[in-house]
């Protein structure tokens, strides 16, 4: 039972009203300044960008199987069961490798601070667990920002797919991409012309897999290796001792 | 004492006054004022030079505790104790360029109780920590001597074979898991570079860097502290160095083979220009070179040839780091002069400590049973120490 948002940009009107529900929400600053950037940074966690007549959100997509987790030396970074993943702040030793891992680049940091978090979208966990929606979701004027159980929002993507072929390209992004992720993109162009990355180059092996295949083979390697070593150790200093007790055995020989 | 004004004095005050200025204003400015590190360039120059290059030049400690006490190859003993002090300093520094490149390096222990074992990051951190205390433990002895200390001496040698397959067991996981850092960003790293391959080549790289660096340090010493070239040591590791390239170049070669990109690094591109000076650098100049049986058997050639591939495993390591992210982000990464200049002030520490190191310790000792009365003779350094940044520097 994992939740999910479904963002459809064809019902999107670029009202930018889940941009201020998010910066409420996260206690960020919000004036016309913020509400004209279009960026994402360490302010701003959701931003919607206009394209001609076309709109599009960015936000954390919510990986099932996140990088930033994986990657994540001190665990600051966790996919709760909900769906949400989460940054735990205190854990966080600043080392930016969640940044570099995210195929998405959806972690963010305050550059400026002294003492720098990372921030990104973190799906309101707690709205979710008192039952209610994102804040996103809840502010949409037009629905295009469905918040639902996940698997049930994906069958209304292809539904709505079905019915609209001629609205649609015909893709849920984020169905499959690196193993699948929380937030699913429907949109009547390829996302690939709003910044995301193009599936084919995200692929959708979960990324926590290509370091997974190095690290699972480490508590097997530590032994052996030892031993091998060990073992050279071994085998050329036992050498010299012999050598050193026949040169030993042969002067006493001698000098019998 | 006096102190006179050289040269050399001038430029290390110089570096060192530029550093603390920019170390002023990466801990009460921020990174972002210290760095041009974006969200879109997370990870700098720093990560690339300090950590890559740092942990890479200080291989030469792994590797020659490993052919000097695993395989006892007793002719190589000489260079043991300054490869190892190379290898202890090089790891201090690169702690030291973690805590001006960590965002919280104040939080840097929580490593040891938020562990993730399944992060890379976590594997190299924790290589770092207990390979910087087996190198202690290997440097330590050079510390006992002086003193006069023998009791602890043969409490060392007594635990000295852990050591030995503790400090090369660590060795080989920290070299290549710097290189299993960036087996999860497939997607943003250019094909050149990203190869599942990776952590082989960071370890084997590491090995080939050893040696050239052992070469570098040995004949940088014989200058700067007037000690005699021991020729046929530094023949010997120039004839291991060949080999090491010819290795470490073809599994390159097999793995550019293996991934279909060999018409790809042929076709003349920015990430291309930057792949044929690394390899140039790291495997067609210095093997050319060490392939001439003259050149092999001069300490000049030596010197040349181990300097050139030094070269190309740092450009090798700064392509990964920086370059292969440029076209993903569409950007160039330049570092800002407070980067560099950071950079340059740990760089210059490690040459002030080594020569305070070698003055004060029996560090290039020629038998171990006389180090001990050489130590006392070393009690009166007759040079004062910045005289020795000097030489460092030469």
């Amino acid at each position: 039972m994992s939740k999910g948002l479904l963002y459809d940009a064809t019902m999107c009107i670029g009202c930018k009203q889940c941009e201020v529900a998010c910066a409420e929400q996260n206690k960020l600053p919000y004036t016309d300044g913020i509400a004209a950037e279009s960026v994402q940074s360490e302010h701003k966690y959701t931003v919607v960008l206009t394209k001609e007549d076309k709109f599009m959100r960015r936000l954390c997509m919510h990986c099932k199987q996140p990088a930033c987790a994986s990657a994540c030396p001190v665990g600051a970074f966790h996919k709760t069961a909900a769906g949400p993943v989460v940054y735990d702040v205190w854990k966080c030793i600043g080392c930016r490798y969640c940044m570099v891992a995210c195929p998405f680049n959806q972690p963010k940091y305050e550059w400026q601070s002294l003492n720098p978090r990372v921030r990104k979208c973190i799906m309101c966990p707690d709205r979710i667990a008192a039952g209610k929606q994102t804040a996103c979701a809840e502010a949409c004027p037009t629905g295009a920002t469905k918040f639902g159980e996940r698997d049930d929002l994906i069958q209304e993507a292809q539904e709505r797919i079905r019915q609209n072929p001629d609205k649609y390209f015909n893709y849920i992004y984020g169905l499959n991409e690196v193993g699948g992720t929380s937030v699913l993109l429907l949109s009547s162009v390829p996302v690939e012309q709003f910044g995301y990355p193009k599936p084919q180059k995200v692929g959708n092996v979960p990324l926590p897999e290509y370091t997974g295949r190095v690290m699972e083979r480490v508590p097997d390697f530590v032994p052996v290796w030892t031993l091998v070593l060990g073992g050279i150790y071994w085998v050329s200093h036992r050498r010299d001792e012999v050598a050193a007790a026949e040169a030993e055995e042969k002067k006493n020989g001698s000098a019998r | 004492m006096k102190i006179k004004i050289t040269f050399w004095r001038v430029v290390f005050a110089v570096i060192m006054v530029l550093g603390l200025y920019s170390s002023y204003v990466r801990y009460f400015h921020g990174l972002g004022a210290a760095t041009h590190m974006t969200d879109q360039f997370p990870w700098g120059f720093w990560i690339g030079f300090d950590c890559l290059c740092g942990v890479m030049l200080a291989a030469g400690g792994f590797c020659m505790v490993g052919a000097v006490y695993l395989f006892n190859v007793e002719s190589l003993h000489s260079v043991v104790r300054p490869a190892v002090l190379t290898a202890f300093l090089g790891y201090l520094l690169f702690i030291v360029g973690l805590l001006f490149d960590l965002g919280r390096p104040w939080f840097i222990w929580h490593q040891l109780i938020y562990m993730n074992p399944h992060s890379v990051m976590f594997e190299v951190g924790m290589c770092v920590m207990t390979y910087t205390t087996v190198l202690f433990f290997e440097f330590l002895p050079n510390v006992l001597e002086r003193f006069k200390l023998q009791q602890p001496i043969k409490w060392i040698k007594r635990i000295y074979p852990i050591l030995i397959v503790l400090g090369i067991l660590l060795s080989t996981l920290h070299q290549s898991s710097l290189g299993s850092l960036y087996l999860i960003m497939p997607s943003k790293l250019h094909p050149f570079w990203y190869t599942p391959a990776l952590p082989f080549f960071f370890f084997g790289s590491a090995v080939a860097v050893g040696l050239a660096m052992t070469i570098f340090e040995s004949t940088q010493s014989s200058k700067a502290f007037g000690r005699q070239l021991e020729l046929p040591v530094l023949v010997r590791l120039g004839g291991a160095l060949l080999v090491a390239l010819w290795v470490n170049a073809l599994l390159r070669l097999e793995d550019y083979f293996h991934r279909d990109m060999l018409r790809q690094i042929t076709k003349p591109s920015y990430e291309a220009y930057f792949l044929w000076l690394e390899l140039a650098l790291t495997f067609v100049i210095p093997i050319t070179l060490l392939s001439f049986k003259k050149i092999r058997l001069s300490p000049q050639g030596l010197y040349l040839a181990s300097v050139i591939s030094l070269l190309g495993f740092v450009t090798n390591r700064l392509n990964i780091a920086v370059i292969g992210f440029e076209t993903y982000v569409g950007h160039h990464f330049v570092p800002k002069w407070t980067e560099f200049s950071i950079t340059l002030m740990i760089c210059a520490m490690g040459f002030f400590l080594f020569a305070l190191a070698v003055n004060y310790l029996p560090i290039f000792s020629e038998e171990h049973e006389a180090e001990v009365e050489e130590a006392e003779q070393m009690k009166t350094p007759v040079l004062g120490v910045p005289a020795l940044v000097e030489n460092a520097g030469d």
